[in-house]
């Protein structure tokens, strides 16, 4: 359904150009469930915003594809984008979304407003549409009346996804979908998105730091580090056998509530400046397995098995 | 048949703290005034006893709104308390610094604790280098106008330790080493903006522990930073920790990482312990059935949970801390309370204190003694 080759997403700052994205490729099948995760800083939110290209300036893709449904979207003008795409396509909870709510609107006018918008209905129509949406995502529809001050913080995320899940998208972008919430209302909205996805055949792409939460939700999972995919695969794959040393540092420093408790891992040194990124491997500075090539040539991305990919020299030399 | 849980000083203990309450009271409107309505209160903290003893690191866990923080604050009275007892041991470095401003502190049990809630704030000052706080932003605590060394020179400038400038200047440089800001010397003129997130919460702790402190209370140090450095920070406080024989609070709402890391672990709701005892036997045998629900929503990073909903042990949502419901205040949201109608009146009406049900496991909860067994026990 999506298929991203080679997305690059540079930031023209007056310090330098910030290569935040730098290279990324994926796919994503229709009602899949795909993973991004990565540490701040790692280009996942971008990557996110360039899918529905509202990279922020001086942001700007550079290059790469984006095919969705059999044409490269990024092709389209401006205005075509707007109409065929952003939302009715492709729409996005935004990182603290429910905290962008308008405060002077109820909560029903602000879903309603997308409705008469992009599908001009009448405000009677939209409100109708509003209540149905409601319900779908586990709030009591008399709810609409109400003004995002006099929810709670689970609710106002819930008419976010309400909001995203408007159009009825086909694909929809979460980022940090859950950061804030407390972990009782975190699993509640994991438990909907779950649901939603299977009910709707969605196909989601849930962005986090979060580790724990893409094991939850993804089917596909992509590690990120520096602007770059490191490791991609199922999650079986990625979490019950991971291979680069980045995905495995990450997972060693979780700490998990059953099982032994064994010492938690740390990746010394910080992520570098993207600015200015290290020749060769981007992670080679931080990584214990440094060797000769890492410094000076960026690893290939090599299939370890199939379907899971890797961008280590560690695998190169096998 | 269980006991009741009441703090009890023994010779390792640092802290205790009984009945505590801090409440902030609500601003009225002119029209609250004139028609003589009652003042209205958060009650976020109401009613909370635990001990601490030497060299611990007892967790206090909770969602955000449980009152952990404030108890935090409490403690070190940043935040005044409306009644309760704050005991802290002093060690001889403040009893006699005590006496050289001319006050002299009531001890309230044979081991020479002070009521802290009690101390005139004029002599406040001493204790705060005994007790100290590690900040939960990284980013918020620090000046960002102020040079790292400027930001370490001035609690040592407020509390006139070092008397010339270059001994300040070795003390400063001692600390930085000891929390691994290798060379000092590259770190002392910048910035805050110009540091990462870990070194910026080095730098919190080391402001921590320029006073030689032997109390710190920890606001979720790690919650901010990414997942790759925590265990880095959590290290060096731990080895810091033996070092110098520091006892933590350690507040956090990341159950599992409590488990790493705590002795002993106190689960708040609502401005009460509802759940008291060593860490793993709470985590991994929770009785409270709020803590039922909240180490069930914890995800875990095991791709076999994406198959399934989590299944969730609660309903609605935390109540406001200014109108605390009666009885016990986990009720309106209890699922074992809908399923066991014997105990539901005394629910309904009384707040279940700490019993406790195996050695050192302590939980608020009529399930696990009724008021005729506690009334019993209260008498004895």
């Amino acid at each position: 359904m999506l298929e991203v080759k080679n997305l690059k997403t540079y930031f023209y700052t007056t310090k330098g150009v910030v290569k935040a994205v730098d290279g990324v490729s994926f796919k994503l099948n229709k009602g899949e469930v795909l993973g991004i995760a990565g540490e701040s800083g790692c280009g996942k939110s971008t990557t996110a915003y360039s899918l529905i290209r509202l990279v922020p300036p001086p942001g700007k893709i550079v290059d790469g594809e984006l095919i969705f449904e059999g044409r490269d979207i990024l092709k389209l003008s401006e205005e075509d984008f707007r109409k065929q795409i952003r939302w009715k396509k492709i729409s996005m909870v935004f990182q603290g979304a429910m905290n962008a709510l308008n405060p002077v609107y109820t909560v029903g006018d602000q879903i309603a407003e997308v409705l008469m918008l992009h599908k001009h209905m009448t405000k009677e129509e939209a409100m109708k549409e509003v209540y149905k949406l409601l319900e779908m995502v586990g709030i009591d529809p008399k709810r609409a009346k109400s003004y995002p001050h006099e929810l709670s913080g689970g609710m106002k995320q819930r008419v976010v996804i309400a909001m995203a899940l408007a159009l009825r998208p086909p694909l929809v972008i979460a980022d940090e979908p859950t950061t804030a919430l407390d972990v009782v209302v975190q699993a509640q909205i994991m438990n909907l998105l779950k649901r939603l996805q299977r009910e709707h055949q969605m196909s989601i792409i849930l962005i986090t730091h979060d580790l724990s939460l893409i094991a939850e939700m993804a089917e596909k999972v992509a590690i990120m580090y520096a602007g770059k995919i490191v490791e991609y695969g199922t999650a079986e794959q990625v979490f019950l056998n991971p291979q680069h040393p980045y995905t495995r540092g990450l997972l060693a420093s979780i700490p998990r509530l059953t099982g032994d408790i064994h010492k938690l891992e740390f990746i010394p040194g910080v992520p570098p400046d993207l600015s200015n990124p290290p020749p060769g491997c981007r992670f080679a500075p931080r990584c214990k397995f440094k060797f000769e090539p890492c410094d000076k040539e960026e690893p290939p991305v090599i299939e370890v098995e199939p379907g899971h990919y890797v961008s280590c020299w560690l695998h190169a030399k096998k | 048949m269980p006991n009741i849980y009441v703090p009890k000083p023994s010779s390792d203990t640092v802290v205790y703290v009984k009945d505590l309450r801090t409440w902030f009271p609500v601003r009225r409107s002119f029209i609250d005034v004139i028609r003589r309505r009652p003042p209205l209160y958060v009650h976020a903290v109401d009613g909370v006893s635990f001990d601490i003893k030497e060299g611990e690191t007892f967790g206090l866990a909770g969602e955000s709104g449980c009152g952990k923080t404030t108890t935090g604050k409490t403690i070190l009275r940043l935040v005044d308390p409306v009644g309760g007892i704050i005991a802290y041991r002093p060690r001889e470095r403040l009893l006699k610094e005590w006496e050289e401003i001319g006050y002299h502190p009531k001890f309230i049990d044979q081991y020479k604790s002070v009521d802290i809630s009690k101390i005139p704030s004029k002599y406040l000052k001493p204790l705060r280098k005994e007790m100290q706080m590690i900040f939960q932003d990284p980013y918020g605590s620090l000046n960002p106008r102020f040079t790292v060394y400027k930001i370490l020179e001035e609690p040592l400038v407020i509390h006139g330790i070092g008397e010339t400038k270059e001994e300040r200047y070795d003390l400063i440089v001692r600390v930085l080493e000891q929390v691994k800001l290798t060379p000092p010397e590259e770190f002392l003129n910048r910035y805050p903006h110009m540091l990462s997130g870990g070194q910026r919460q080095r730098v919190g702790i080391a402001r921590a522990l320029l006073l030689q402190p032997r109390f710190i209370v920890a606001d979720e140090p790690t919650s901010m930073l990414d997942v790759s450095i925590r265990a880095e920070i959590l290290e060096l406080m731990m080895e810091l920790k033996e070092r110098y024989k520091l006892t933590y609070v350690f507040i956090t709402h990341d159950l599992a990482l409590a488990r790493y890391i705590c002795d002993r672990i106190a689960i708040m709701y609502l401005g009460r312990i509802v759940e008291m005892g060593n860490t793993r036997r709470v985590l991994e045998n929770p009785l409270h059935p709020y803590t039922k629900a909240l180490i069930s929503a914890i995800p875990e990073p095991d791709p076999r949970y994406r198959k399934i909903l989590r299944e969730l042990p609660i309903k609605g949502e935390v109540p406001s801390p200014i109108n605390i419901p009666p009885g016990c205040r986990f009720r309106p949201r209890c699922v074992t309370y809908d399923k066991t109608t014997e105990i539901q009146k005394y629910c309904e009406t009384e707040e279940p204190p700490l019993i406790e049900v195996e050695k050192d496991h302590y939980v608020s909860c009529w399930l696990y003694g009724t008021p005729e067994e506690v009334r019993e026990l209260i008498k004895k």
